[in-house]
């Protein structure tokens, strides 16, 4: 995702126009792209959700199988997270395993997911030291104009939150239930241009970033998580603007997703 | 189990806002062209520079600048339960922040298409390997005699028991509310690597991050020390040939 080259007439045109507060789209700096989430559109996965961020477009589905559970938490259900950057996503995307960027990607969403506590995991317990529910979020990249953190976390929470776990299917009880949901863990990543930090970057202004910071937040404004990226730094001032619009934004795209 | 007690006193005796003793020794290694061994509580950690060298694989080259390549990995028995060897997702995504991080500060576009390589390896671990792994190898980078901006001093913060604390140990790591390592360039106090998980708000955030910087600036007397001592000992080491 990284080492894409930018032509330099297209990165004076973003540089001269971030000058004057701009962005080619049309966009404010801290403004993100229109959001579309379609859930309940894969019926072999028990949970699945199409994420577009802008032209940005991710598949997340949900697996949820009986597991054992492990040894330190016996009584607690296994969350595991995926990604990959497939081909046909874009062209700069390359077959075989993930690479370095898909398991960075797949780390921090799992992160948010995992320290919001967004599931309640004693809840995907089916017998205490013998079997737990095991769910597997895979998150694929369909169509990539930046910002895959935002549109995979996002693809992952909605998928997981209208995940049925499949409790009759098994023969483990009575009736499917829903997934056990306490929040929803949401994540604003920003890019650094020069001084500037914006919001949800789409391909080219990523190309151009010297550095990245993903925040996510839970639903009374806590921090839940974080990772910077690029080679470039941030000021301590940049890391407060950012962690105040993460709280903001997080709050805009909680609405729109309901 | 308590974490903290009602004194402020961590189970391992510290105050809340004490790090553990750390302890780096540069030039450890006789192959590598640069290296550090370091101790920060009970992580003990030992790092190898090779480079500028040739850059493998060759279509990783950058034509304007060295790349960074760094590996990360904890062997078998530095943790309670064995580690399987070999690769894993977290020894995948940890030396990516890491090779930005030194990224930053050395000064690769004296190096074009070659790679500095650099080997993370953690003998012990003890909560925050990867602070005392990018400490390290920005020690191992210098003593490789490769020019830099500046050092890399690594820390983390965070909370346990409610409390916000510096440089979680193992058990607050593990029981604990938050982790957040932080990396700065200390000449310009930037941030170079910052990653979060846990549950803080933002006062606890900005305290915990205040006491980060802090820490950080002594870890890097530390690391200068640690260089120091090593090139007055060659020369030391050089003069006693002379005679």
């Amino acid at each position: 995702m990284s080492n894409y080259v930018v032509s330099q007439i297209k990165r004076d045109h973003l540089m001269n126009l971030l000058a004057e507060g701009r962005r080619a789209d049309g966009r404010q700096l801290d403004e993100v792209r229109k959001i579309q989430v379609e859930t309940g559109i894969i019926e072999s996965a028990e949970g699945s959700a199409r994420v577009k961020l802008g032209k940005t477009t991710v598949m997340a589905g949900v697996k949820i199988i009986p597991g054992t559970p492990y040894g330190d938490a016996p009584g607690d259900g296994v969350i595991t997270t995926g990604a990959e950057l497939i081909p046909l996503a874009h062209a700069s995307f390359e077959p075989g395993p993930p690479s370095e960027d898909a398991i960075e990607l797949a780390r921090v969403v799992d992160r948010g997911i995992r320290e919001s506590g967004m599931i309640d995991v004693k809840k995907l317990c089916i017998k205490e030291g013998e079997e737990i529910w095991m769910v597997f979020i895979d998150i694929y990249a369909l169509d990539y104009d930046g910002n895959l953190f935002d549109a995979c976390n996002l693809a992952a929470v909605c998928a997981l939150r209208s995940a049925i776990v499949p409790w009759k299917q098994y023969g483990k009880g009575e009736e499917d239930l829903p997934m056990p949901v306490t929040c929803l863990p949401i994540s604003v990543t920003e890019c650094k241009i020069g001084n500037d930090l914006i919001v949800d970057p789409n391909f080219d202004e990523e190309a151009i970033s010297t550095a990245r910071l993903t925040v996510t937040t839970d639903d009374v404004g806590n921090f839940r998580a974080m990772q910077k990226g690029g080679k470039g730094s941030i000021t301590r001032s940049d890391l407060s603007l950012c962690l105040d619009r993460a709280v903001e934004i997080g709050k805009q795209i909680r609405k729109i997703i309901g | 189990m308590v974490l903290v007690n009602e004194e402020g006193i961590r189970i391992d005796g510290r105050r809340i806002d004490e790090k553990r003793p750390i302890k780096i020794e540069a030039g450890v290694l006789d192959n590598a062209d640069g290296s550090c061994y370091l101790e920060i509580g009970k992580n003990k950690v030992l790092c190898a520079v090779y480079g500028p060298r040739e850059c493998r694989p060759r279509h990783l080259q950058n034509p304007t600048k060295a790349i960074i390549q760094c590996k990360y990995n904890m062997e078998a028995y530095s943790v309670t339960d064995r580690k399987r060897p070999g690769t894993d997702r977290r020894s995948v995504e940890i030396p990516k922040p890491i090779a930005e991080a030194l990224e930053n500060v050395v000064q690769t576009e004296l190096y074009p298409r070659a790679s500095i390589d650099v080997y993370i390896e953690i003998l012990q671990a003890n909560a925050g390997t990867r602070c005392a792994g990018l400490t390290a190898a920005a020690v191992a980078i210098a003593d490789a005699g490769i020019p830099m901006r500046d050092l890399v001093p690594a820390i983390a913060c965070g909370k346990a028991d409610g409390n916000v604390l510096l440089d979680l140990n193992k058990e607050e790591d593990n029981y604990g509310q938050a982790d957040v390592p932080l990396a700065i360039v200390p000449s310009t106090d930037e941030i170079v690597l910052l990653q979060m998980d846990g549950n803080m708000t933002r006062e606890e955030l900005d305290h915990g991050l205040d006491m980060a910087f802090q820490a950080a600036h002594e870890v890097y007397e530390v690391q200068r020390d640690a260089l120091k001592r090593r090139y007055s000992d060659i020369s030391k080491k050089e003069g006693e040939s002379d005679e």
